[in-house]
């Protein structure tokens, strides 16, 4: 069993369906003792950071996240909740984050060129890292397929653990990765085929199974 | 670079989609379950659902349907038509929708962008615009386009931005439903002054205005049309495979 993790934010609902599209049931409870329970954990989230961060804290559910990601869990993070992976994130202040991938997450209006957009929205391209190899999160996935983004920060100070960048007049970190916890800054439950590829890969990831990072 | 989106939008009405739909292969065409699956698994980068149900018996069946819909697609849903408070952004977004699109309950209550904005974040409210040429300048019309408000659309835009607009559809009256190709000018005025994505809609009549739309104005992010997809006049993975020939970068 999946479970999603149920804090307050987001839209659970997309996520719960295109898990089911792909066959995988899962739970969206943010009950501790299921989310111990569930054999892989989803972080989603929309919104702001802080609130989500302390919605998470306030909850109890950053501990247990924590605890069942060190068992060798495979943990996804998604937007918001990929963020909520890093040390730190600065959005309307710092906040302290779930320490899981090292990095930072910051504004991305100081690294785009003037006259880009914020926030990123819209479908744009995946492209992996040169050094190191394919992630499994992506091995259904093509370098230069397109997924669904929509954010204003992203993460950075992470450069050992992107497993795929964006390019929006800069490079944007797409996804991370470190042992069994992984993170996109796209929304893979918006992402059509390509998105739904990329959720059946993380369901065929085994408890324990390091990304190789 | 990030891809331009083209956007197909339905209008629901009772739980049925109006405008004539004439597709070939689908079951029932006016379902928007059947239609919104379709979109979503022929190149369509999101969709847009617009209810234009009068009754609260219609609301509730809208309802039903953007769950069904929803629940079926796997690209983002943009939802509008009625949406005039929290509970209304509310109601849909429990639904399954991505975005919520504020029109007519906007211009009443300008208050509704932000309270929405700082509830679901900016990325959530999209500020539709009905605009009009009037006496040299773009006025804006609400209740569909059938009442002149006086205001002046960039103002109006402006300042539907700074409340917490995260994106913007711009509708012209002017060239809505004539085909002859989306309203360049009016366009160009509001992506000088916009800071968040623009959609543009109205006058979509073949692929080659997209192209135009695209190549004159690269700032516009997408291109929202109706009939012209429903009717089978313009597919939209043809559409698709033309633009990335014109060198316009599409997913």
């Amino acid at each position: 069993m999946l479970a999603i993790v149920d804090y307050g934010v987001g839209n659970l609902f997309s996520l719960k369906s295109s898990l089911a599209a792909i066959g995988v049931e899962a739970l969206v409870t943010g009950n501790p003792e299921e989310i111990r329970k569930a054999d892989r954990i989803i972080l989603p989230g929309v919104g702001a950071l802080g609130d989500a961060a302390e919605k998470l804290r306030a909850g109890g559910l950053d501990k247990v996240v924590k605890d069942e990601a060190a068992k060798g869990k495979p943990l996804l993070g998604i937007c918001l909740g990929m963020q909520l992976l890093f040390d730190e994130g600065e959005e309307y202040g710092k906040h302290r984050c779930l320490g899981l991938i090292p990095g930072k997450v910051v504004s991305m209006k100081p690294v785009i060129p003037e006259g880009y957009k914020v926030p990123h929205i819209g479908w744009n391209r995946l492209i992996f890292p040169e050094d190191r190899p394919k992630s499994p999160l992506f091995k259904y996935v093509s370098e230069g397929d397109c997924v669904y983004f929509v954010h204003s920060y992203y993460a950075s100070e992470c450069g050992p653990y992107v497993i795929a960048d964006t390019e929006y007049g800069a490079r944007l970190t797409a996804a991370a990765a470190k042992g069994n916890v992984y993170g996109c800054q796209f929304h893979p439950e918006k992402s059509g085929k390509v998105g739904l590829s990329i959720l059946k890969a993380f369901c065929e990831l085994k408890p324990g199974e390091e990304a190789g990072i | 670079m990030i891809t331009k989106r083209i956007i197909p939008c339905l209008d629901v009405k009772d739980g049925r989609v109006v405008k004539g739909v004439n597709f070939q292969g689908l079951s029932d065409v006016s379902s928007p379950v059947e239609l919104g699956r379709y979109y979503s698994e022929n190149g369509a980068d999101e969709l847009v659902f617009y209810d234009i149900t009068a009754s609260a018996e219609g609301r509730a069946l809208f309802t039903d349907i953007l769950t069904e819909v929803a629940r079926t697609i796997f690209i983002p849903l943009t939802v509008g038509g009625g949406i005039n408070t929290i509970d209304d952004f509310d109601r849909v977004l429990k639904c399954g929708a991505d975005k919520v699109s504020v029109n007519s309950g906007a211009i009443r209550n300008p208050g509704l962008i932000s309270e929405a904005a700082k509830k679901y974040g900016d990325q959530c409210v999209v500020l539709s615009v009905d605009a009009k040429r009037e006496d040299g300048r773009f006025c804006v019309y609400a209740k569909g386009g059938r009442e002149n408000t006086g205001m002046d659309a960039i103002e109006w835009i402006k300042k539907g931005i700074s409340l917490g607009a995260g994106e913007i559809v711009l509708n012209s009256i002017d060239t809505d439903g004539v085909k002859k190709g989306f309203d360049l000018e009016m366009l160009k005025a509001v992506c000088d002054i916009s800071p968040v994505p623009v959609i543009a809609s109205g006058g979509a009549g073949c692929i080659e205005d997209f192209i135009t739309l695209f190549k004159e104005i690269p700032e516009v992010d997408a291109g929202l049309a109706a009939s012209i997809f429903h009717f089978g006049d313009v597919a939209i993975p043809d559409l698709k495979k033309a633009l990335a020939e014109a060198g316009i970068n599409v997913r």
